[in-house]
């Protein structure tokens, strides 16, 4: 630790790195732990809305960003956080809402995207953008890409209603935004 | 003595502009979204019932992230929830439009396809403003817009291009609103600060890409585009529409009869 002078910052060390790194890995084990409270098999982790881990004037702060704005989970996955944080050891950790640059569900992990297509929960196909034609979505049941969209928006914000017409199975697909 | 220039009371700091700006995307939003609200149990078949109930989260998410950073801005330890219940018509700067009532679903389907075709642009130039924290809300909130969109213009083709009841009812939907698609690009001392200080939006050019892309939308959905008459305007000044006092009779109600009231 430092003596409380106003000493210029010294240039990150090596030493400095792995111990970020080290950090890193503490805390990622941790969040690995806290689930989408709508999508319990995905961890805030797998859903790619961490997106800082380092310690700031002796506190460990964790940057995430809301997947949509009127998420009704946001303030609950930042609490779950905040809560499997304090009780891992990280006393006082702040959990700080980001929201430059905002979510995508490019973002979503490939472990994520095979945790949700076993849920039964079609996952983003590939790199998306609304911009774009819309890729095909195959069903999380049979697998077959010949579905149809039963309508744009889905249980929660971020599904969107499918139905398979090979198997005949209605299924919930991650929307792409 | 001489007569003070007429820029005095007109100029305005860039801050108190920033804040006012931002109020207004806050009220055009919570207003929007209580209207959506209201719209639950009505819809005409389940997967719109879950469009609107998204559409209105959507809102509602998007007027706290606006009234947190208006209660920073203003700095009067005020919060969200300050600005959404407890303040009175007059204090409410969103568009008339926003606020008209539900009607049937052709006058909701109308009512969003003519607000978010300007929101949509508007958002997509905020995204690029230079105040860090009103970019970055706009560059969230405009993913979630550009999805609306395309599914109430998917609305404004089907009906349209449907049965003659579908055509004469959205087509008297869109008429009986056009009037109060002036108001969004008629701009006053905050726009025009906002663009100056900020690099925010040139209400002449959306005007002109707002004219273009409803007319593809209704170009597709056979309609006419409606002559602009006389519009209708004052929302941003406070004044509205006689529909407003009941929306925010019922949407302020408990804050009201309890106050501070928290879940």
């Amino acid at each position: 630790m430092h003596a409380g002078k106003s000493v210029p910052l010294p240039a990150m060390t090596a030493t400095d790195r792995s111990d970020a790194a080290a950090l890193e890995t503490r805390v990622r084990a941790l969040l690995a732990e806290v689930p989408d409270p709508e999508i319990p098999v995905l961890s805030v982790l797998d859903l790619g809305i961490v997106r800082g881990i380092r310690e700031e004037q002796g506190r460990l702060l964790v940057e995430v960003t809301p997947t949509y704005s009127g998420c009704p989970a946001t303030e609950v996955i930042e609490e779950s956080i905040a809560a499997r944080l304090e009780a891992g050891g990280f006393r006082g950790a702040e959990v700080r809402r980001l929201l430059s640059p905002p979510w995508t569900t490019d973002w979503i992990s490939d472990a994520g995207r095979e945790k949700l297509a076993a849920f039964g929960i079609a996952p983003p196909p590939g790199s998306t953008s609304l911009r774009g034609p819309a890729l095909p979505v195959a069903c999380p049941g049979c697998g077959s890409t010949d579905t149809a969209r039963l309508s744009e928006f889905g249980s929660t914000p971020c599904k969107a209603a499918y139905r398979c017409n090979a198997c005949l199975e209605p299924f919930d697909h991650f929307k792409c935004i | 003595m001489s007569a003070p220039a007429d820029n005095v009371v007109t100029e305005l700091d860039s801050r108190d502009a920033l804040e006012q700006y931002v109020l207004r995307l806050g009220d055009n939003a919570l207003v929007l979204g209580q209207r959506l609200a209201e719209a639950m149990t009505h819809g005409p078949e389940l997967e719109e019932e879950l469009a609107t109930a998204n559409f209105a989260l959507d809102y509602i998410g998007q007027a706290r992230m606006y009234y947190g950073y208006a209660a920073e801005l203003d700095g009067a330890g005020r919060d969200e929830d300050y600005f959404a219940f407890h303040r009175d018509s007059g204090e409410f700067r969103n568009f008339l439009l926003v606020e008209q009532p539900n009607g049937h679903f052709g006058d909701l389907v109308a009512r969003q396809f003519l607000f978010e075709s300007f929101y949509l642009l508007q958002l997509e130039a905020l995204a690029d403003v230079s105040d860090e924290r009103l970019a970055a809300i706009a560059a969230r909130a405009v993913k979630e817009i550009r999805y609306h969109l395309r599914h109430v213009s998917q609305w404004i083709v089907r009906l349209g291009d449907g049965t003659d009841e579908s055509r004469r009812r959205i087509a008297a939907s869109l008429a009986e609103l056009w009037r109060f698609t002036g108001e969004p690009f008629a701009g006053d001392a905050v726009d025009t600060a906002v663009q100056r200080d900020f690099g925010g939006p040139d209400l002449e050019r959306l005007r002109e890409a707002w004219r273009r892309n409803v007319a593809t939308v209704l170009n597709e959905a056979t309609l006419e585009v409606p002559e602009d008459g006389w519009m209708d305007g004052g929302g941003r000044d406070g004044r509205h529409t006689e529909h407003f006092g009941y929306l925010l009779a019922e949407m302020q109600f408990l804050q009201r009869a309890y106050p501070d009231a928290r879940w």
